[in-house]
């Protein structure tokens, strides 16, 4: 699927979005940049599911609203289905909206609480002047049928449902304008473990019934793991290794993809305790002012002085083949095993004096919205 | 059992589940909602009973003034005044007294109530909108828009009002039309505010997000999305604005700035009342309770209202 030869759906090139942050010093105009998303190149292929993975903060919903072009880029390219969308006006989106969908997060932030169900998921064909009046209300019972829901709650409010409810309200105006892409930003980080699985089902489901493709947003590996073809690492803003799914979970080249999968518990006590586990020290660095070099390189256990000096390349390593990609200098060979835990004064010798203290939660910026996701 | 637990619901909490066992179907609006508890509130009915009163005061005056056979401006010398020139006290021709030039207080508290209703519903109501427009700019287009508009807020707030305010009247000429204006003018700046703060939460809601990526416009968004959300806190407000606006025009008519003389109003009357409070009581008492009574309802009633809006908000206020 992935080597396909045709054109990818949605080709980002270089993608960049940094926010502006004032520091809150009243003589000084000290402004500075949240680089949420530092340079994302990779290819969405018609029908897939891109699982994208990152800790809060690595910039995962900054992407999703660069590709949707909810946010204007600071620079790159998003190119949809051949088309560069990314510096269109809002009125020349307008028939690319149609065309890509999200679902969000938030099951309770993402509905409007003052209006009904009928006309929030009716709001795509009444924005877009696709049905009117009786026939609107039809299509919207349809679409409500088809993502699980009753039809007849048409005239409830979102108060009236709940979570898991309301995030199938979401996925059914998603639908509604059958687009072909859907952005789903964590749609089930915030539904208990058991309603996760029906979204996720639902949205596998309707995935197969209108060929969709996904961009999957998910901090929950095992997720992503579940629903996805492909899927991508993020660490502050870049993307560090992608690969196919089964690749990447049994050959993790980035020693962050392998922290992370390692992270992953495991519900059998006698594996998990043969397990080798790498607990990454420190939090992410701030976003205002990444590391030099490979921005993992603090945190990294394997760091050298090499991984200080200069950004390492997303590119294909050791034998791996063009779709199996890494961003690290010293890839891991298959089945290596990282379990030194960096300790806090090595970790001070590895960070030198360019590098941003890996501090506090203070340290992540601004309460802005790159640090949403 | 189940039916002791029906029993301790209070009746103040519309439970979804018992009240709609019927209409499950169609879902209540937020403001069906409040209707409800509004509607189960004893004080708003109470206050809601006493501003029916008082519009009705406003509207059968003129009747009231033909069954006492007494104009509002009309002076009786000789039987509203004591040879002395004293105002009469209550009586059976004038049953709340008379004022200094021996004119009916009950007649003119009647019409009063008129000045005073005008005041306080237009003045509020202008208020609230011009804020409305104003927040709901501010909030949203942000940036310069915001800049602009919340210094001039902020301005409009850092005015002395009633200094501004008599000099403005002094140079323009006193009337209930610019009362009104300048009760507005230095009300709507909160109401402002509160919109554009808001505006600036709602602005943030992913629903917002959503409408903007199913490519909804500018207005669509305001409209559609961010202004019923906003509305309720609106409502609250201005109804809370009305009794303001009262004592806002009886403090205008008081200083002698407010609606012209002869015209009867609360607050000419309490002015025209200093002078004689010693000699006669009613003169000060009845235009005072009518005022006190008017504003204590209508600020009730904006209590309910924010009540029943806000459900959250009573309940911690009711646990203290």
């Amino acid at each position: 699927m992935t080597e396909a030869g045709a054109a990818p759906l949605v080709r980002l090139v270089d993608v960049v979005k940094h926010f502006p942050v004032r520091s809150g010093n009243l003589l000084g105009r000290g402004t500075g940049q949240v680089r949420a998303v530092d340079g994302v190149t990779l290819d969405v292929w018609r029908g897939e599911t891109l699982g994208l993975v990152g800790e809060t903060g690595c910039g995962k919903s900054t992407l999703a609203r660069c590709i949707t072009r909810l946010y204007d880029l600071t620079s790159g390219r998003v190119i949809f289905d051949g088309d560069d969308i990314s510096t269109l006006s809002r009125r020349r989106l307008r028939p690319y909206r149609r065309r890509m969908q999200m679902v969000f997060q938030d099951p309770y932030g993402s509905l409007n609480p003052r209006r009904r169900v009928g006309s929030v998921i009716g709001d795509p064909l009444a924005i877009h002047q696709v049905a009117h009046g009786g026939q609107r209300k039809r299509q919207v019972q349809e679409l409500m049928e088809l993502v699980g829901l009753n039809p007849e709650h048409y005239n409830r409010f979102p108060s009236e449902f709940s979570g898991g409810q309301r995030q199938r309200i979401g996925v059914a105006r998603a639908l509604a304008l059958q687009p072909e892409l859907v952005v789903c930003d964590e749609p089930v980080s915030a539904l208990d473990v058991s309603i996760q699985a029906q979204v996720v089902n639902l949205l596998a489901r309707l995935q197969r019934q209108f060929e969709l493709t996904y961009v999957f947003i998910a901090h929950d590996l095992s997720v992503v793991r579940h629903v996805s073809d492909r899927v991508a690492v993020m660490y502050l803003g870049q993307v560090v290794e992608i690969a196919a799914q089964d690749e990447l979970y049994s050959r993790p080249r980035h020693p962050y993809t392998w922290s992370l999968l390692s992270a992953v518990p495991v519900a059998d006590p006698d594996r998990a305790d043969a397990r080798r586990r790498m607990v990454l020290a420190g939090d992410v660095p701030s976003p205002v002012d990444p590391p030099s070099g490979c921005r993992f390189h603090p945190r990294c256990p394997k760091a050298q002085e090499i991984c200080r000096r200069e950004e390492p390349v997303l590119e294909p390593r050791r034998s791996d083949g063009a779709g199996h990609r890494a961003a690290c200098h010293f890839a891991l060979a298959d089945g290596e095993e990282l379990h030194t835990v960096p300790q806090p004064a090595g970790m001070a010798a590895v960070q030198g004096a360019g590098a941003v203290p890996a501090g506090g939660a203070d340290d992540r910026g601004p309460s802005h919205r790159a640090a949403r996701d | 059992m189940t039916q002791t637990a029906f029993a301790e619901i209070p009746p103040e909490v519309p439970l979804a589940s018992h009240l709609e066992a019927a209409k499950s179907i169609e879902g209540r609006s937020p403001w069906q909602l409040a209707l409800e508890r509004l509607r189960h509130d004893r004080v708003a009915i109470a206050s809601a009973v006493v501003i029916v009163l008082v519009a009705l005061m406003a509207v059968v005056a003129p009747l009231v003034a033909m069954a006492v056979g007494h104009g509002p401006n009309t002076q009786y010398r000789d039987t509203g005044l004591s040879p002395g020139g004293i105002p009469v006290g209550p009586n059976s021709t004038f049953l709340l007294g008379t004022d200094e030039l021996g004119r009916d207080v009950l007649v003119r508290i009647f019409y009063g109530a008129r000045v005073s209703l005008l005041a306080g519903v237009v003045a509020s109501g202008l208020a609230a909108m011009l804020g409305l427009v104003i927040g709901l700019m501010a909030g949203y287009f942000g940036r310069v828009v915001d800049t602009v508009l919340s210094r001039f807020l902020d301005v409009v707030l850092a005015l002395p009002y009633l200094v501004f305010a008599i000099a403005l009247i002094a140079v323009v000429g006193p009337s209930l039309g610019v009362s009104i204006g300048v009760i507005a003018f230095f009300s709507f700046a909160s109401v402002g505010r509160i919109v554009r703060g808001q505006v600036l939460v709602m602005r943030e809601k992913e629903f917002v997000e959503a409408a903007r990526s199913l490519g909804a416009n500018d207005l669509r968004i305001l409209f559609v999305d961010i202004l019923p959300n906003v509305l309720a806190p609106v409502i609250v407000y201005a109804t809370l604005l009305i009794p303001l606006s009262i004592v806002f025009e009886a403090t205008l008519s008081f200083l002698g700035v407010g609606v012209v003389p002869p015209t009867a109003s609360w607050g000419g009357m309490l002015s025209d009342a200093i002078n004689y409070y010693q000699v006669a009581w009613w003169f000060v008492v009845f235009p005072g309770l009518a005022l006190l009574v008017t504003t204590l309802a209508f600020n009730l009633a904006g209590d309910s209202v924010r009540d029943a809006f806000d459900p959250r908000y009573a309940r911690l206020f009711k646990a203290r």
